[in-house]
């Protein structure tokens, strides 16, 4: 599968952080950041699981314009805990807590990050948090949306939203811990030689990304805090009949929200980033535009939040400021998709599962980011608003993108996790499946939501039915090409071919020791001598 | 401060030594009153609207506060954090006994607040009816100053719930502030700070002061502004 020649069969090294110890005791109480990342590996896949199964429900809901299977009140309930699962509980943590917390100590030299006990805790708290969450589902749900809009949210529904968001509110303070833990780790645990602009590009979206986790993550707290008051007390505080403001929780709402979309997608940019280097064994074109598009993202972020109100009480003076400084958020995600694309010219592009990943995600992410410019234009988004174009729009930023970055790196660094290989053929088959359900899924809801279909109906006008179908098809077809990834990991993680320290030749600290690490990662705390991607010109021409 | 040599204290696997260790716990604490900041502005923020939109009501709740409890805490929680600092000092001089008596002092100073506002202060604004939620009954005394004010009861409520929900989390701060000076004080006592991680210290003294620095903020905006000394 490789396009590197393996002169010696690659084994196994004896002891390595898998098999260094056994038991549960040994699991669930690690401070290991590689096993924790295990442990949120398993959590976050179940997560994904069920938010799946619910947009599975969904679209056959939609597959007739009277709604195929359930009241409209279920499926308002099904599209909320699908998004909240999907957000708080896979899309947010999925990169950051697995790839991240396997990743980020190993990219950096370091034993370990900074605080392995508080790694342990965030996991803790995630689960807790996931835990209380779904019992709120399984006890009735929540028929809110995952925007919990008040006065709705705090006055009129009539699901379990206190507790709902009560695990929603746990699950922030897992991302801030993890935030700050990475935020340190980078800081304080670097090799020596390991500057700054020697760190992989992975490294500087993760920070970017952590800087979100722990400057957003307290405002939803807080708001949900405020929530839960509201509905416990009722005395007003986003209550317009009292006195209250309701667009004063859109406004805390989205100065949370709007970054925490760049906590989904800042991370895949960064596996974006190693998956195009080691496919193409080149440096990444312009190294520091890519690093420094990751920081100008993530602080642009928290000045765009009145981009999703443009429609609901905001002066047309904020609404045209809030229009530009969105529009400035295209710049380094462009520079990020041009250097990419730079990197690939006159390259020789490997085909391997994690290049086709990483090609999927620049053509979905550049469609995802371009419609979201339709979107932050103020005449526009009057048309747009709340239509199917908003759906497929974050679709394919946040499956399209953030999703394919997360499948793509684990392709990628599969074989380090494991130390084992997976069937390459049936990995790139999955790709492509991924690849050609997602576009049939989302692509026809660009064209409802132009022709007006509103989001979060449970039932549409029957000329709406053709491309309806066609959504649900090619969501059919996403949901065999997510499925066939399960099956082929776990056969590889017991009876895959044993994959040897670096079966990419890739570069990266990473790729120098064993595939699986050993429990400390470095027996010998490396010396960085070079920059990142330093690949020589004798392998720019093997394969 | 962090002279290798004097440091007796166990250092963590995945650091080298106890320099990175110590700096790293301390950009930690750093990192955490950042997301502090944040968590106490959605309610700062929240506040500065309501008192915008609703001036006289906000005014009039001002005036329904007791200033003598805001200006007590005010005087109480700055010298607490002189005894902290002092304490931060004697931490780095490796002086056990003064650390103890610092922490203690500190430790004082701290739960005298959090029993005069849940004893007295809270505890008279129950029987008043003056919790929106929980007891909202406003004596005659009251509506006369929300009339007064030209300013309504819903809006009076607005104020106190952002009343009680700021120095409500500044309280539960300071009780867990409470929690840190306690387990610190046994870890002295243990020997395993001054012998050692002395950085334990600044770090909870970092956090001391972060909550005495919201309060510094609350007390004005609850209990001075809406000209009542004008």
């Amino acid at each position: 599968m490789s396009t590197v020649a393996v002169e010696v069969t690659p084994t196994l090294p004896e002891v390595h952080y898998l098999n260094a110890d056994y038991g549960w005791r040994s699991w669930l109480f690690t401070t290991d950041h590689k096993r924790i990342a295990w442990l949120y590996l398993f959590a976050i896949t179940g997560f994904f699981a069920v938010g799946g199964l619910m947009a599975t429900l969904m679209r056959l809901n939609l597959v007739e314009p009277q709604g195929a299977l359930m009241e409209p009140a279920s499926y308002n309930k099904l599209f909320t805990a699908h998004g909240l699962i999907m957000i708080f509980f896979f899309l947010a943590p999925s990169i950051p807590t697995v790839l991240g917390n396997f990743l980020i100590p190993i990219m950096i030299g370091a034993r370990d990050v900074a605080f392995p006990k508080l790694n342990l805790l965030s996991w803790y708290i995630f689960m807790l948090a996931g835990s209380v969450f779904m019992l709120a589902v399984i006890r009735g749900g929540v028929d809110t949306g995952w925007t919990l809009y008040t006065p709705l949210s705090t006055t009129y529904a009539n699901g379990h939203v206190l507790s709902a968001a009560v695990g929603i509110f746990i699950s922030g303070f897992s991302s801030i811990l993890t935030g700050l833990n990475f935020m340190v780790t980078i800081h304080k645990m670097r090799a020596p030689g390991m500057t700054w602009f020697r760190l992989p590009l992975f490294i500087w979206s993760l920070y970017a990304t952590s800087v979100i986790f722990v400057l957003a993550m307290p405002v939803i707290a807080i708001t949900l805090a405020l929530i839960a008051l509201e509905r416990v007390f009722h005395v007003g505080i986003f209550d317009p009949a009292l006195g209250g403001d309701p667009i004063l929780f859109q406004h805390l709402f989205w100065f949370f929200g709007h970054p925490e979309v760049y906590i989904l997608i800042l991370p895949s940019m960064g596996v974006i980033s190693e998956l195009v280097a080691a496919g193409c064994r080149k440096r990444v074109f312009g190294y520091s535009f890519v690093a420094f598009s990751s920081v100008a993202i993530a602080a642009i972020s928290f000045m765009v939040w009145g981009l999703h109100m443009f429609l609901t009480g905001q002066s047309v003076y904020a609404g045209f400021v809030f229009s530009a400084l969105s529009f400035a958020v295209a710049i380094p995600s462009a520079i990020k998709v041009f250097n990419w694309t730079a990197t690939m010219h006159k390259a020789s592009v490997s085909y391997d599962a994690p290049m086709l990943y990483a090609i999927g995600f620049i053509g979905l992410f550049t469609i995802g980011g371009l419609t979201g410019l339709f979107l932050a234009s103020l005449g526009t988004d009057v048309h747009l608003h709340d239509t199917y174009f908003v759906v497929a729009h974050f679709h394919y930023v946040m499956v399209g993108g953030a999703i394919m970055g997360y499948l793509g790196g684990l392709h990628l660094w599969w074989p380090k996790m494991t130390g084992k290989l997976y069937p390459e053929a049936w990995a790139r088959f999955a790709c492509l499946l991924v690849f050609a359900g997602f576009n049939l899924t989302f692509g026809p809801q660009f064209i409802l939501g132009y022709l007006g279909m509103p989001r979060r109906y449970a039932v549409y006008p029957p000329e709406f039915q053709v491309l309806n179908v066609m959504s649900s098809a090619g969501a059919s077809i996403l949901a065999v090409g997510y499925f066939i990834p399960l099956v082929y990991f776990t056969w590889s993680a017991f009876k895959g071919p044993v994959a040897g320290p670096n079966p990419w030749g890739a570069k990266g600290l990473e790729w120098t020791i064993p595939s699986p690490p050993p429990t400390n990662n470095f027996d010998v705390t490396p010396i960085v001598t070079q920059e990142a991607y330093a690949y020589g010109h004798e392998e720019a021409h093997v394969g | 401060m962090a002279d290798a040599h004097v440091s007796a204290a166990p250092v963590a696997h995945q650091f080298d030594d106890f320099q990175q260790q110590t700096v790293a716990d301390t950009f930690g604490m750093w990192l955490f009153l950042a997301t502090e900041v944040l968590f106490f502005g959605g309610l700062f923020c929240g506040y500065s609207l309501y008192r915008n939109l609703y001036f006289e009501a906000f005014t009039a709740g001002s005036h329904l506060l007791k200033i003598q409890y805001g200006a007590f805490y005010t005087v109480l929680l700055i010298c607490s954090s002189l005894t902290m600092a002092l304490g931060v000092r004697a931490a780095q001089l490796r002086q056990k006994h003064a650390l103890t008596i610092y922490l203690i002092l500190t430790w004082i100073m701290g739960f005298a607040f959090v029993y005069v506002k849940l004893r007295y202060e809270w505890y008279g604004d129950y029987l008043e009816g003056l919790i929106p939620g929980v007891n909202w009954a406003p004596s005659r005394e009251s509506l006369e100053m929300v009339n007064h004010f030209h300013a309504t009861l819903p809006h009076l409520a607005l104020f106190f719930i952002f009343y009680f929900c700021m120095t409500g989390l500044h309280a539960l701060h300071m009780i867990v502030g409470l929690g840190l000076l306690t387990t610190l004080l046994i870890f002295t006592q243990q020997g395993k700070v001054t012998g050692g991680n002395y950085n334990w210290v600044e770090i909870v003294g970092l956090y001391w002061h972060f909550v005495d620095i919201v309060w510094i903020f609350l007390f004005p905006l609850l209990y001075l502004i809406g000209g009542r000394y004008v």
